[in-house]
């Protein structure tokens, strides 16, 4: 099963041991056996010829909706697991927003045992911090974690009060486990699909002013200074919000935060007229808040960068854009977007592709994201220099929902290999 | 051939409306040469009512292929149509389709006794069965070639030919 | 980005919003529309521009006002006319927009006027139905009534002439307002130099003031030499919430009445799109005094809607 594999002639990246040179690689049973030079009598089974390209660790995404359970006509298990190992992400994140929610143990361990039998990528399920979603019991945490959850999120759905939040805080701190939070104040964003300015006001639609995500941030800060819980803070909309985590971070709270590779590049411009595809949650803001989020993930003051692929049926997106579904397909677009953010801010490849692989890997605190002597053998093999147009045949994915329909982006995967295996091969 | 003088003409055609003329004539011109023409006509005539103007780009049959006319001017016809005796005023008459989109609106104005058409000059490639009952002269111009009526700051008619 | 509205001839081929229209574009229509008004006087107020068309009011947001001012306006252009009221019928069993579209585009039809709740729908409707057909937006959302901001443009016209020297003060729910906004737009293309938007916090817009006005909280500093003065309807929902607290607070500090319509220019001139609230947003005796048009802007709203499909139907 597990065979000997060689990637030959490649430019090895690897952010989290600095690593940016000509370098082969050598794999065995699954785990990286040798770097530059052949382990004592390798022989290989399969050699990959790496020549113009580079070896990197594969993607950790923090952020991917499977659509499994319950919401198969979006997408399925499959499709979106093609896509990811396409798209060169190895590890996987998904959010409990399914149907029924991820509450129950039973339900997680199906999640996880069809996902492994698939043998694409990994999957590490975030389990539901409340009931059914509900924002009002807690679920039973730690009984989760022993199933397979890595952390504990609402999605989208709102907390019933401050008062669960923070006795949720304070329950998860005592099993020491991360709480994974997008802060909106419900009632401030009410009503609004688009960022609350100039934009919105001529379009006429609805606005989320971007004090709903500050003023929620003050409050899920305030709270850690006190519960001291772990909090994973997912998808920063606005420049205020990164100000607030940088005081954070130097206070030494526990936090870490990540942005979505949509909103490193689009702005509340690109609504034009009314196109649907860009009604995401958060809403794209002003371009300086587009600019600040862009610097914050250069700094590091935002960790990291992840796809929030979410896969929405035609039918959803081909409405009046306030009726239409938020969200956009972004598993296979990762890679590119980052490529192209590192490129907009001149950040070296090393450094850029750290916020796409090892710091992920931290927050989600697996082995993975780096490709050390040792390290489980889960890489991506692209061709950074060569440009694709993106269209619906192109994606793998279900959900063809893209704002970056018709944009040439750089970054073409060309094998992801995990535990070793080579999972996805482009023809 | 040479184009004939538009004011010779003119007066030519002064000399053959006069017998035809009563104080109940109603006289019409078509925008926009037919309605300078027609002021012209008026006056010398001195007709007792008030000059009608039409602008017939409402009523013109190729709305589909060219789309609505820059600069629509308002029709005013300041007399009641009905039972009367019209004289209608045109500068050049061509194929005949403005002089029949003239009667079609002539007709939502009310039910004429008569119209008789008046024009400068036919060039004598009548697409539809119009007639001009009073005619300067007829000339033949070369086809697609545009001959219009000029009218410079001094009131003095001209006739003008672009080439297509 | 090229303008959804106009063709590769840069011909208005669908009207959805004024905004980004070209100034030439939005007075040809004004013009056109004075041409029609003589119409009306006529014996026979017809005229056979779009005979053998048929236009679609295609109503998802009802409306017997505006849809009947369009059904006339069609009618004198010797169009074919019919109603649909969709709130009530396909969309209830599930068919999609597009679908309802889809048939009424099967059904020949030449020109959709469509009203929708949703800000965007007539857009959306306009990217699917192609160039051969025609969309006006009879207002979506919060977001425009290109064709209410004509008539008001025109309206304005009519009585003061020009644009250029004019101080015109816009009165009321300015946030929910999509009349608000396509007057707005149609002014400062025609070169208005200032706009004025009256109203309490809670009913203006976020950054309004990139839209090209200026923002009055006090309604008497904002009427002070006006030359125009429209008055927005308040709506009942909007009032006893966290928005505003009652009707009789909001007609004090901004309703229309003698006293603050005193502090205008002499021969100022009212407006009111319609229907009226009196006594909440405008006194009666303002309603009815010398100073409104608001009945005149009924007949004018007619001529304009006729010059717009006029343009859009030979297009």
């Amino acid at each position: 099963m597990a065979m000997r594999v060689h990637i030959k002639g490649g430019r090895l990246v690897d952010p989290k041991h600095g690593v940016d040179r000509p370098a082969d690689l050598y794999i065995a049973e699954g785990r990286v056996a040798g770097i530059a030079s052949a382990p004592r009598g390798f022989e290989p089974e399969r050699v990959i010829d790496a020549t113009g390209l580079v070896v990197a660790p594969g993607l950790v995404d923090l952020a991917a909706r499977l659509r499994e359970p319950g919401l198969e006509y979006k997408a399925t298990l499959e499709s979106e697991m093609l896509a990811a190992v396409a798209g060169g992400v190895t590890s996987l994140a998904c959010p409990p927003d399914t149907d029924p929610p991820l509450d129950e143990p039973g339900l997680v361990e199906m999640l996880t045992r069809r996902a492994s039998s698939l043998n694409l990528a990994r999957v590490y399920p975030v389990g539901a911090l409340t009931a059914k979603l509900g924002g009002e019991r807690l679920t039973e945490m730690a009984e989760l974690r022993d199933h397979g959850c890595i952390a504990f999120s609402q999605a989208e759905v709102p907390l019933a009060d401050t008062q669960v939040l923070w006795r949720a805080l304070q329950y998860a701190a005592t099993f020491g486990l991360p709480v994974w939070l997008r802060p909106q104040d419900p009632h401030l964003a009410h009503g609004g699909v688009a960022h609350d300015g100039e934009v919105a006001t001529r379009l006429g639609l609805p606005g989320i002013p971007a004090f709903a995500e500050t003023i929620a941030l003050g409050a899920i800060l305030q709270l850690v200074r006190v519960t001291g819980t772990r909090v994973h803070l997912c998808r920063l909309s606005a420049r205020e919000s990164v100000e607030m985590v940088r005081v954070a971070k130097r206070d030494g709270l526990p936090v870490t935060c990540d942005v979505s590779a949509h909103h490193l590049h689009l702005s509340e411009l690109d609504l034009g007229y009314f196109d649907s595809h860009c009604h995401v949650v958060p809403p794209f803001r002003s371009r300086r808040d587009r600019e600040a989020l862009s610097a914050a993930l250069a700094d590091g003051t935002i960790d990291a960068v992840c796809s929030d692929h979410t896969p929405v049926d035609d039918d959803a997106k081909q409405l009046p854009f306030g009726e239409s579904e938020p969200g956009a397909t972004g598993l296979e677009l990762l890679l590119p977007l980052t490529l192209k953010w590192s490129r907009e801010v001149r950040l070296p490849l090393v450094q850029a592709l750290a916020r796409a692989t090892s710091e992920p890997a931290r927050i989600l605190g697996i082995d993975a994201g780096h490709l050390g002597i040792g390290a489980p053998a889960d890489v991506c093999v692209f061709d950074p220099e060569t440009y694709f147009t993106v269209a619906p045949s192109g994606l793998r994915s279900m959900g063809k929902n893209t704002p970056f329909l018709g944009y040439e982006l750089p970054g073409v995967v060309r094998w992801t290999l995990v535990a070793g295996e080579v999972r996805f091969e482009r023809g | 051939m040479p184009l004939r003088d538009a004011e010779a003409l003119c007066a030519e055609l002064v000399k053959k409306l006069r017998p035809a003329v009563t104080p109940a004539t109603g006289m019409v011109g078509i925008h926009t040469g037919g309605a300078w023409l027609a002021e012209r006509l008026h006056r010398e005539l001195g007709l007792a009512l008030p000059l009608g103007r039409l602008d017939i780009s409402f009523y013109r049959d190729d709305y589909r292929k060219s789309g609505l006319h820059k600069s629509v001017k308002a029709s005013q016809i300041p007399f009641d149509v009905g039972d009367r005796r019209l004289l209608l005023v045109d500068d050049v008459l061509y194929t005949g389709r403005t002089v029949r989109a003239a009667m079609n609106e002539l007709f939502d104005y009310g039910r004429p006794e008569s119209i008789a058409l008046v024009v400068l000059v036919d060039r004598g490639e009548r697409q539809l069965p119009i007639c001009a009952q009073y005619c300067g002269t007829t000339v033949a111009v070369a086809k697609g070639a545009m001959l219009r009526l000029d009218r410079n700051d001094a009131g003095r008619l001209s006739l003008r030919l672009d080439d297509a | 980005m090229r303008n959804p509205q106009l063709n590769s001839n840069g011909e208005l081929t669908h009207l959805l919003t004024l905004e980004g229209l070209p100034r030439e574009i939005i007075v040809n229509i004004l013009d056109t529309a004075e041409s029609f008004l003589g119409v009306t006087e006529r014996e026979v107020k017809k005229v056979p521009l779009l005979r053998g068309m048929s236009v679609f009011n295609v109503f998802f947001e009802n409306s017997t006002r505006t849809r009947t001012t369009f059904e006339i306006a069609a009618k004198r252009l010797s169009a074919d006319v019919i109603n649909l009221n969709v709130s009530t019928s396909s969309t209830q069993k599930g068919e999609t927009l597009l679908d309802t579209v889809d048939n009424l585009a099967a059904m020949h039809a030449d020109m959709f006027v469509v009203r929708h709740a949703q800000s965007g729908a007539p857009h959306m409707i306009a990217r699917h139905v192609g160039p051969e057909r025609h969309v006006i937006n009879a207002g979506d959302g919060r977001h425009a009534h290109p064709t209410q901001g004509l008539l008001d443009a025109y309206t304005i016209r009519h009585y003061k002439k020009e644009f250029s020297a004019l101080t015109v003060a816009i009165v009321g729910d300015i946030l929910h307002s999509r009349v608000a906004r396509s007057l707005i737009h149609a002014l400062t293309i025609l070169g208005t130099p200032e706009v004025r938007v009256i109203g309490p916090q809670t009913l203006l817009p976020a950054g309004v003031e990139s839209l090209g006005v200026r923002v009055f909280p006090d309604m008497r500093k904002g009427l002070a030499g006006a030359d125009v003065v429209v008055m927005l309807r308040l709506q009942n929902e909007r009032m006893g919430g966290p928005l505003l607290p009652s009707a009789q607070e909001f007609f004090k500090y901004y309703g229309l009445t003698p006293d603050k319509l005193a502090l205008a220019k002499p021969d100022a001139i009212v407006m009111h799109p319609g229907p009226m609230n009196r006594g909440i947003e405008i006194d009666s005796a303002v309603a009815d005094g010398p100073h409104s048009v608001i009945l005149p802007q009924v007949t004018f709203g007619i001529a304009v809607r006729m010059a717009v499909m006029s343009i859009l139907g030979g297009s």
